[in-house]
Formats: C-alpha cells, structure tokens, sequence
C-alpha cells in the first residue's frame, strides 16, 4: 500500500537564551492510506510538534513533511487538526460550527449545511444541530469537534488527545464512535494520546516516543482483527503489546530520571 | 425487614451520638447562644416605590420649607417653588427644544464617532504586532491625558457650533473603545486562531469570521460608559464657548444667579442623561442577543 503521509527527519530545534533547545530529533514515519495510528508518550516528547508541523502551522528546522508524493511541508490545509480542546464558536450554533471548515474553502453556506445536517444525524447530534454549543455535554461537543474535522474533506486527520478530557464512560463510547466514522469515510488516522489502552484498541501501530530530544523509539504493530469487541482488553495479545508499550516508556523515563 | 434492620442500625447510632460522647463533653463546653441564620425579608414592590417618592417630596418640601423660613438663603439655593415657575417659562417661552437637541446631537455623534472609529482602532492592533507594539504607546498618552483640558484648543480649531462639541464628546469615548476592543483582541485564543489556520484560513477570514465576533462583547460592554463620557464631553464643550444647549444654559444661568434656571437646566440634563442610558442599554441587551454571549 502506497504511504499516504511520510514523515522525512522532521526535526525542530527552538532557539532559548541557554542556546538551541532540541524538541524534536530527525523523526521519520511513514503511515499508509487508511491506516490508524496512535503516538504515545510522555509530555514534552515532541507529539503536538509533530501535529503543528504536519498541519503547517510550525516551520521544521529541517525535514520534510510529504502527502500523497509530494513535499506539503509548511502549508496550511492540506489535514484536519483537531487540538486537545473542542475550539468550539460559542456565537455559531453546532451546525454552524461543523461546517467551519466548508465555509472557509469557500463553499456557499446552504450546500455546506445540506452536507452536515445528515452526517449530525447520522452520528450522534440528533436535535443538537441548532443548539449553541455551550448547551452541550464533553462527549457531544467532542463529537461536534471531530466532525468539523471530518468535514473538512482531507485524507489526514490528526487528533490531537481528542478524549483526554473526558470521563472514563464518555471516553469509551467515543472510542467506539470515534472507530465507527473511521470505517466510514476511510481516513488516514494519526492519533495521539497519553492512553496506553486507547492507543493500542484503536490503532494499526503504535508508535512510542520518549524526550530529550522528542523521538520515536519504537513502533509496534497492533495485528489484532477488526471490528474489535472491548473484550480484546483481556486476550494476552493485546496485554503483551501493552507490556511493551509499558516497558518503552518506563525504562526511558527511568533513564530520564537517573540523569536528572 | 432489610428496611428495619438498616433503620434500627441507624437509631442505634442516632441514639449512641446523642447520650454518651456527648455527655461527657458537655459540662467541658461552654454556652453557646442558638443562633438563627440571618435572613432578610424582600418588601413588596409598591413599598419600595412609595418609600422613594416618600422621601424625594419629604426633600422637596424640607427645601421649599427652609427656603421660605429663612433657614437656608433662597437667593443661592432657590427653591422648588421658583424652580418649577422656571421650568415652565424654560419650556414655553425659551428655545427650551434647541438646546436639548443641541446637545442631544453632539452627544450622540461623539458617541457613535467615538466609539465606532475607536472599536476598529483597537480591532485594526490584530493585523500587525509590529503596528500594534507602535502605536500602543501614543493610544496610552492619549488615554492618561486629560482630554477635557484640550477643550478651548479643540472650539478654537472646530469653531463654536456642534463640530467642537462632537470633537470632544469623540475624544472622550475613542480612546475607552480603543482599549477594550484591543483587550479583546488579545484575548483571543492563539489556540482558536491555529485550528482556523489548519482549516485553510486567509487572514481576512480569521479577522472577520473569528476577531470581530469574539471582540464584539468587549466592544459592546462599554457602549453605556460611552454613553455617559459623550454627555460629559458636549456638555465641557458647551461650558467653554458654545450659543446652544444644556451645559451652556447652566454656565449662562450661573454667572448671571438665575440660580432656578441652574436646577431647572440640571433637571433637564439628568433626564436627557437617563433617557440615553435606558437607551444603550436596551440596545446593548440587543446586541447581547445576536451575538449570543
């Protein structure tokens, strides 16, 4: 399968009055069309970097961020970022809110609320679509978030720790959801999380990244067969490639912490 | 049964709590007075009312009453009585209507001048840091400087008629809508401006899909400040040299100890004052609305 988004030695370095600080070592990652992969690791490893650089937003000191062949780095608008918080409008009702991206390309406003209305129904915000978001729940206003993500029509959607805030309960029914619209529209899923347990249910692969410099460390497929019962939680696959995933992280922090 | 169970377990506790810990504290312990929770009670509304009248005629008739035994001298005080005769004469024979309007006008044009120019003053900071970090500095002089002292410059320049008072009464709201709508550009969420960014935004999006909308609240929060500071600048205009309205009435009612016709300019002033509060605010609540904040 072709790589739809290629990472090549993306590195960033950030000048502070105690000279260059290195935030991110020459990362190299290569994620295939459809594909759902997750980025763990501790704060500070470099994981909102990677997403600002990708989304255009953030100048590499070095390295090249290629889509679909061909070199993307430094533009804005070629994939749907989803930061940590929903960044919902408050004036714009949820409706208004999902088709932000829509609007922005330019396309007339009564086509683009022709294209959500159906997709709010379809995935959740039944009877919501005209309500402002601050009547609305965590989970709903996660769930109007991502849509306006999805909306946005690329390839690459980046999520950038989209449940963090929620609660246990919420968060794994938005973990099935989240699984759900993927299968759907067929994305290019580049997730991050602090979660172990998220990343390894919902992901291909797995990609561990520790500090100082910010780097990939290992990846590790997930060969456990889709649709995936909650259940896979328990089967020894999953738990030994959490094990590792453990292992990774704790034994660099531990090399953090000796150093320190 | 389980419901008996649980509540005789309950008595039993209730029961232990109340007789022995607490006995053998309680000679320990001193007095404690039994205190209610303090609680205010609301009187109806017409009680309110009526007390208020009660004591604004108590006022007027305390006035009228030691104007007219001598306690207080009528000449520099007057007194109702003569202040209700003037404010007839005020609205039947004088131009009574020019100068309300007169100074109705240049309040409303400084106001509007002033507080529109100053929003998109404070709103233009957005486009450039660079610009912004510039012209801050000058924004603050002008804010810490004493504008009402610039008035005799500002009739010499604008001239004697409505265009020094709606000079003045700009003056004083431009530099207020300046800095709040500029507060509020600063308090918009960088985190807001990225996700509009990674959507494909033009700058012109983000300034008029996100900066104004978010800034709209803050620039109408000071709509009845702006309301008051007008007033204050077309009347100071008036007093310095001016032919019509209120404040020159008052200046003109001084110097010559009509001290009735004072009052009665005063009165009409607080009105008009009142009335284009109550209006503000009805319109700020408007606006509230259609940007839903």
């Amino acid at each position: 399968m072709p790589a739809k988004l290629q990472l090549e030695h993306l590195s960033m370095a950030f000048k502070t009055p105690k000279g260059a600080f290195q935030a991110l070592a020459p990362v190299t990652l290569s994620i295939a069309q459809g594909h759902f992969v997750s980025l763990i690791g501790p704060s500070g490893c470099g994981k909102s970097t990677i997403f600002n650089i990708v989304a255009g937003l953030l100048e590499p000191s070095g390295g090249r961020v290629v889509i679909d062949g061909a070199d993307a780095t430094g533009t804005i608008g070629r994939v749907g970022y989803m930061l940590q918080k929903d960044l919902l409008l408050p004036w714009r009702t949820v409706l208004d809110n999902v088709i932000l991206g829509m609007e922005i390309q330019g396309m007339p406003l009564h086509r683009a609320r022709e294209r959500a209305l159906p997709l709010l129904r379809r995935y959740g915000l039944s009877g919501f679509e005209y309500l402002y978001p601050n009547a609305l729940s965590g989970g709903m206003r996660q769930r109007a978030a991502l849509l306006r993500t999805l909306l946005f029509d690329t390839d690459v959607i980046l999520l950038d720790e989209p449940f963090g805030a929620l609660d246990a309960q919420t968060k794994l029914q938005m973990q099935e959801w989240l699984l759900q619209l993927w299968s759907d529209f067929g994305k290019t899923v580049v997730f991050v999380t602090h979660d172990i347990d998220e990343a390894i249910y919902l992901s291909d692969e797995v990609h561990v990244m520790t500090t100082r410099p910010g780097r990939i460390v290992a990846s590790i497929p997930v060969p456990i067969g889709r649709p995936r019962p909650r259940t896979v939680t328990l089967t020894s696959s999953f738990i030994d490639i959490k094990e590792r995933c453990l292992e990774l992280l704790t034994a660099h922090n531990s090399s953090l912490n000796e150093a320190a | 049964m389980t419901v008996q169970e649980t509540s005789r377990v309950a008595d039993v506790g209730g029961s232990s709590l109340d007789t022995a810990p607490s006995r053998s504290t309680q000679s320990a312990r001193p007095k404690r007075t039994m205190r209610r929770l303090p609680a205010q009670k609301d009187w109806p509304f017409w009680v309110i009312v009526l007390t208020q009248v009660a004591i604004l005629i108590a006022i007027i008739g305390l006035w009228q009453a030691a104007a007219d035994f001598g306690w207080i001298d009528g000449f520099f005080w007057s007194k109702p009585s003569a202040i209700y005769a003037t404010l007839i004469k005020f609205f039947t024979e004088g131009d009574a209507w020019t100068d309300i309007s007169f100074t109705f006008r240049s309040t409303i044009f400084g106001f509007l001048i002033g507080t529109t120019a100053g929003s998109m003053l404070g709103l233009s900071f957005w486009w450039s840091r660079n610009y912004a970090a510039i012209v801050q500095p000058y924004v603050i002089c002008f804010e810490s400087l004493p504008k009402l002292a610039l008035a005799p410059l500002v009739i010499l320049v604008f001239g004697l008629g409505l265009a020094s008072k709606v000079a003045i009464a700009t003056a004083l709201t431009l530099v207020v809508s300046t800095l709040t709508a500029y507060a509020g550009v600063k308090a918009v969420d960088p985190d807001q401006e990225k996700l509009f960014y990674s959507l494909g935004a033009s700058r012109t999006q983000v300034f008029r899909k996100l900066v104004v909308p978010f800034c709209l609240p803050w620039i109408i929060s000071v709509l009845r400040v702006n309301i008051g500071l007008a007033l204050t600048g077309a009347i100071v205009g008036e007093f310095v040299a001016s032919q019509h309205g209120l404040g020159r009435q008052i200046l003109y009612a001084g110097q010559t100890y009509d001290i009735a016709l004072v009052w009665v300019a005063v009165l009409v002033l607080s009105t008009l004052a009142v009335v284009m509060y109550v209006a503000v605010s009805w319109l700020e609540s408007v606006l509230r609305k259609g940007v839903r904040q």
